[in-house]
């Protein structure tokens, strides 16, 4: 109470004579910052610690996985050039142990490319129709579409995967179902909801007078989203797609069920495979800890986790390249 | 209306009314505007200057809930009639806004967005263009060296100049100006009101600004609007030195606005 009124008090100084007790500007500010002090030091406490929570968390995350995922290759002898280059993958082997984690990198990496490769134009393309071509009534129905699939659990997407559509492509495209296809569909219609979400901000956030610019030159609808407002949000756009296949990349569980697991390189779409996330999950419970076979799951896992960097560098990337 | 007048007129705005909505915007607006002229609007803000300016490319479309009436014939052609076809109209009436809007592409490709827009394809025939509208708008000598450079490195003034020059590429008729120097300094004011002045030997021009002093440098033609009402159209040597209406004096003196 006494702060606020002392400025007031000095204020009407000249005005009314009867207040007189005047506290030197000099005191004046140092009394205030000291009552101050504590409120402020509480606050400042409690939101470092928030961070610092936080950030110990990564760290000992990243140091926990680094040492786990390096033992197999340092105590337990594993080649790391085999572990990235060999085919082979026979751990429980007791003469001869093979440690190949090639077809399961490769698995990752294809069905995030193949899922990126259907829902990014699905997903940038609703975002498109949200943004330019039915801002009202288009928001009004997609925007809850889209957060309904967020709000969808892996194990759902994967159970109607295993339900639908692996009998689906089984019947109508071929092979056993359980294929790349099948985990790439279920990963696409997953990331949809990030992708399409992400691009519509990017897209939103376009400022109108490009639209603006566009039309007054006489430029079509689709030459003004197609040459200037793509352009324009590409950045963000990327960002968005890199977004998706970051958790694609990591998805295990619905991926899993639908997917077939198996341990050779996969010589078609059509083939059963597997990935780095769903052979951790298929064997994390039934290795013991500690073991050779565990310790290549901790280096896989290490790999997801150096890949997530990777992605998460990319975005920085892209985003620092958005000059809008 | 005799023959001789008609050619002379590129646009004949007759009886135009104007909603946003419920709010009229735009009341029996009657307004000639004549070829190879500048004509200066000026007003109070919210008079309807921009919303005016806006219906002569059809812009005004852009905003939901607009409804208008009366006729805005252009070149005899009343484009509030039947489906006009916009991208011919826009490509025939220019339009230069309050803030330069390069799009976040090369020099080169903002000039040379109109033409493409518009089909013209061969680079030979793009470039010509392109030079000749940089030259138009005397930024030629600044960026000949950096056609390429992103046109969002360009100062402000440059911007504007561009963005000019981006409407000029694809052969206007009309140019209409919404307030292009408001968001600039004086020197580049300066700059773009002596390219209006060189403008209009080819050019019919429709600029609409807040600052009076501009509109009696560049303008052949006046046009002081209030509340929606184009109360005075004349010279702008009449306007300004011996309005008609009271209220035009009253604003072109400073009494209020």
């Amino acid at each position: 109470m006494q702060i606020c009124i002392y400025p007031i008090m000095t204020y009407f100084r000249g005005v009314w004579c009867i207040m007189e007790k005047i506290i030197p500007a000099k005191e004046r500010l140092i009394k205030s910052s000291k009552n101050r002090m504590d409120g402020e030091l509480r606050g400042k406490i409690l939101v470092i610690l928030c961070a610092v929570i936080m950030i110990s968390a990564t760290i000992s995350i990243t140091i926990f996985l680094g040492t786990k995922g390096l033992q197999s290759f340092i105590k337990n002898g594993v080649s790391l050039i085999e572990f990235l280059t060999s085919t082979h993958w026979n751990p429980t082997n007791q003469a001869n142990p093979e440690y190949g984690a090639l077809p399961f990198i490769f698995g990752s990496f294809a069905v995030t490319f193949l899922a990126a490769l259907i829902a990014a134009p699905l997903g940038i393309g609703a975002a498109i129709f949200m943004t330019e071509i039915a801002p009202s009534w288009g928001r009004k129905i997609l925007q809850p579409v889209v957060e309904l699939l967020v709000g969808i659990p892996s194990v759902v997407y994967g159970f109607i995967g295993l339900t639908v559509l692996v009998p689906f492509v089984r019947a109508h495209v071929g092979g056993l179902g359980f294929s790349l296809l099948s985990g790439m569909i279920v990963l696409s219609v997953m990331i949809l909801p990030t992708i399409t979400s992400i691009a519509t901000d990017a897209m939103g956030s376009l400022p109108k007078y490009l639209r603006e610019g566009s039309y007054a030159l006489g430029a079509t609808r689709w030459q003004t989203i197609r040459k200037v407002l793509i352009p324009a949000a590409l950045p963000g756009l990327l960002t968005a797609v890199v977004l998706g296949m970051a958790r694609a990349f990591g998805e295990a569980l619905a991926v899993q069920m639908v997917i077939g697991n198996v341990r050779n390189l996969p010589s078609s779409i059509l083939d059963a495979s597997a990935t780095l996330t769903t052979i951790i999950t298929l064997n994390m419970g039934h290795t013991t800890y500690g073991s050779v076979e565990n310790n290549t799951l901790w280096s896989m896992g290490l790999i997801l986790l150096v890949m997530s960097f990777a992605f998460i560098l990319l975005i920085r990337y892209l985003s620092s390249r958005r000059k809008l | 209306m005799s023959a001789p007048t008609l050619t002379r007129q590129v646009f004949d705005i007759r009886d135009l009314n104007l909603w946003y909505g419920d709010h009229h915007a735009l009341k029996n607006i009657n307004f000639p505007i004549n070829k190879k002229e500048v004509t200066a609007i000026i007003g109070p803000s919210g008079c309807g200057k921009s919303t005016f300016i806006k219906t002569l490319n059809l812009m005004i479309n852009m905003v939901p809930s607009v409804k208008m009436t009366g006729e805005i014939n252009f070149n005899g052609q009343n484009i509030l009639g039947e489906k006009m076809d916009l991208v011919e109209l826009r490509k025939h009436v220019g339009m230069v806004f309050q803030k330069g809007n390069p799009f976040p592409q090369s020099i080169y490709d903002n000039v040379a967005y109109g033409p493409r827009v518009h089909g013209i394809k061969k680079k030979k025939h793009l470039d010509e263009l392109v030079i000749k509208s940089l030259m138009d708008v005397a930024l030629w000598e600044e960026v000949k060296d950096r056609l390429t450079a992103p046109a969002l490195g360009l100062s402000g003034g440059q911007q504007q100049r561009l963005c000019i020059a981006r409407a000029l590429a694809t052969k206007p008729d009309v140019l209409l100006m919404d307030e292009p120097t408001s968001a600039l300094d004086p020197i580049s004011t300066l700059k773009i009101e002596e390219l209006i002045l060189e403008l209009k030997e080819k050019y019919t021009i429709v600029i609409v600004t807040h600052n009076m002093q501009q509109a009696s440098r560049v303008s052949n033609k006046t046009a002081f609007f209030l509340m929606g009402e184009l109360i005075e159209l004349d010279s702008t040597s009449t306007i300004f030195s011996n309005p008609n209406d009271s209220r035009t004096e009253g604003y072109i003196t400073g009494r209020f606005g």
